[in-house]
């Protein structure tokens, strides 16, 4: 039975239909429908501010422009920059997050107490504001008193610069990065993998199949749908990424972390520039409405799935 | 998978050592560094036996800050009240507005329903500056620039759909004869729901309100672009106190610790939940 079959049976019978008992549904949903209207007020203006010339320092210069701040981004190196550092960021983190939330399940996917008390412990850092580890990683990396800086000393590597140095901030940054959402993919592939049937697995132990046919035959098409929502569920935050990287560099060394919402933040406050600004945001929300698209439809699968509804 | 063999037990115990040395090392350290003078934070090669010192919390309690430069003035505690008034203020909001509709969506089938809950969610994923930057330049038209009220209002954006899709789970996966039976007994919707749904659905409404708190308490773009400095939470506080004070490391530390706590204990207690909630309930825990 679909969602929608479901649903219409479960639906109380109204056997006199009275305009009360018709509206019920709508004046329930009535406050979080102006909570969705009164977020697409500045939504679309941002959409329309992205036409025009519109800077805070020269008001009297503002006036449509239509698609002028999108041609200027073809020709311009910052853009491409921003667009280069974001998708090298998204990249790097939602993989290495990927890859390392995976071995930590399938580490401790059976559930002892031990184990458990592992996963519980590794949802700190998840439960950290990302701003706010930011500032840790800053401390534990200062090249003066640093305890990150000084254990790299000891291999012999000294003057270590992490976040400040061009060559190193992206790895600083990506590092922070996984450190404080790998948990978020981990924690979910542990409960995807302790939901999964036992049958298929109590037969391939019983038949001698070999470790990894069982990992890359069993384990990892059964566990797809749950690395799929978490990968884009990373995806999308990991490309609009801002707290970790503003608390940690500003955006710099020079340009080396301007990643989309960093960019657009010192487009609009330190230069003022609100149509060029919001140009940069309305592309980045595209890319993420293409990314949410896919992504809600398998949270849906997933989400039907864990409510006994599929 | 084989997990007798010898050499597979020593690979996965020294793993999971790396694993929780990396997770676990950053937070032990700056809670070390919190007890710790600045002389002490300043030696190399730095030393894990120490003089704890309640000096930095004293700073930060008191709001005075002593050193060899002159008296300084930190706002921190001010900083941790804002956050408690923002996120509270910001939950009771969302769960006023989200449990019934999220209850409407569940029982009703009906287009516009859909359609808010989509909207919500899709919310999500946008861009926060995309909002809040034409959103900043309302709020000084309106006057609402630097009120509680406009801040807590756009945190709506990261407790509603939470709430609303959490709840919405919740109600689903109560059978709806029981609303059915007490009606037919009489009752009226209002009724069923006040006395039978919302107590079933007790314990979901309950931990999507704790992890929207930790959610709003963990925010730090919002407020950064629409509170001025005495309306700011911690997150955005934090930032500002550190560039303030400098080389007050282990103020800083301090500051962090006190930052951090609140939600490291709201987690640990509704642990049960966060799967959930962190996948907006699609997977359960």
């Amino acid at each position: 039975m679909t969602m929608a079959q479901l649903s219409e049976t479960n639906t109380l019978p109204r056997r006199k239909p009275r305009p009360r008992g018709r509206m019920l549904p709508y004046i329930l949903s009535l406050p979080a429908l102006l909570v969705c209207i009164a977020i697409l007020v500045p939504f679309v203006t941002a959409a329309v501010y992205s036409l025009q010339r519109y800077r805070l320092n020269l008001p009297y210069l503002r006036g449509f422009i239509w698609a002028d701040n999108y041609i200027d981004f073809l020709t311009d190196p910052a853009f491409w920059n921003t667009l280069r550092i974001s998708l090298i960021y998204t990249a790097l983190t939602v993989v290495l997050e990927l890859l390392l939330g995976l071995g930590i399940a399938l580490l401790l996917r059976r559930p002892t107490r031990f184990h458990n008390a592992v996963s519980i412990a590794l949802l700190l850092p998840l439960m950290t504001a990302p701003a706010i580890a930011a500032l840790m990683w800053k401390l534990m990396t200062n090249p003066g008193f640093g305890i990150l800086s000084y254990l790299v000393s000891l291999f012999g590597v000294h003057d270590f610069k992490w976040a400040s140095d061009p060559s190193t901030a992206l790895f600083t940054v990506v590092l922070v990065d996984v450190w404080v959402y790998t948990p978020f993919i981990m924690i979910l592939l542990l409960a995807g993998l302790r939901s999964l049937p036992r049958q298929p697995f109590e037969a391939a132990a019983l038949d001698g199949v070999p470790a990894s046919f069982v990992f890359f035959r069993i384990t990892l098409p059964m566990l797809a749908p749950y690395i799929i929502t978490a990968s884009l569920f990373r995806l999308l935050d990991s490309i609009q990424q801002f707290d970790i990287i503003y608390a940690m560099t500003q955006g710099g060394p020079g340009d080396r972390l301007m990643v989309f919402q960093v960019q657009a933040y010192l487009e609009f406050f330190q230069y003022t520039n609100v149509g060029r600004s919001a140009a940069l945001l309305m592309i980045l929300w595209l890319i993420t409405n293409i990314l949410s698209n896919i992504f809600i439809k398998n949270w849906l699968r997933l989400r039907e799935r864990a409510h006994g509804h599929a | 998978m084989d997990h007798s063999s010898l050499a597979g037990r020593i690979f996965r115990g020294v793993a999971l050592a790396l694993v929780l040395v990396f997770f676990m090392f950053p937070i032990v350290w700056i809670f070390l560094m919190s007890f710790q003078s600045n002389e002490q934070i300043l030696r190399i090669p730095p030393h894990i036996l120490f003089e704890p010192t309640l000096t930095n919390y004293q700073a930060l309690i008191s709001g005075q800050l002593r050193t060899t430069a002159g008296n300084l003035e930190i706002s921190f505690m001010r900083n941790l009240v804002n956050s408690f008034v923002l996120s509270s203020a910001a939950v009771i909001m969302a769960l006023l507005l989200g449990v019934p509709a999220a209850y409407a969506f569940a029982r009703f089938k009906f287009r516009l329903g859909e359609s808010i809950a989509f909207t919500l969610l899709s919310f999500r994923f946008a861009p926060p500056l995309l909002v809040l930057l034409p959103l900043s330049l309302y709020y000084q038209q309106l006057g609402l620039s630097d009120t509680y009220f406009g801040i807590v209002w756009v945190y709506q954006l990261i407790a509603l759909p939470l709430i609303l899709w959490i709840v919405r789970g919740y109600f689903e996966d109560i059978s709806p004869d029981i609303e059915h039976a007490y009606r037919l007994a009489g009752h009226t919707w209002r009724e069923a729901f006040t006395r039978i749904a919302v107590p079933l659905a007790g314990p979901g409404i309950a931990a999507a309100g704790l992890l929207s708190f930790i959610f709003c308490w963990n925010n730090f773009v919002f407020a950064l672009i629409l509170a001025s400095a005495d309306k700011q939470p911690v997150t955005v506080g934090a930032l500002a106190f550190v560039t303030a004070s400098g080389i007050q490391y282990g103020q800083i530390a301090a500051a962090i610790v006190l930052s951090v706590t609140p939600t490291l204990l709201l987690a640990l207690y509704a642990q049960r939940y966060l799967v959930e909630g962190l996948s907006l309930g699609a997977v359960k825990g």
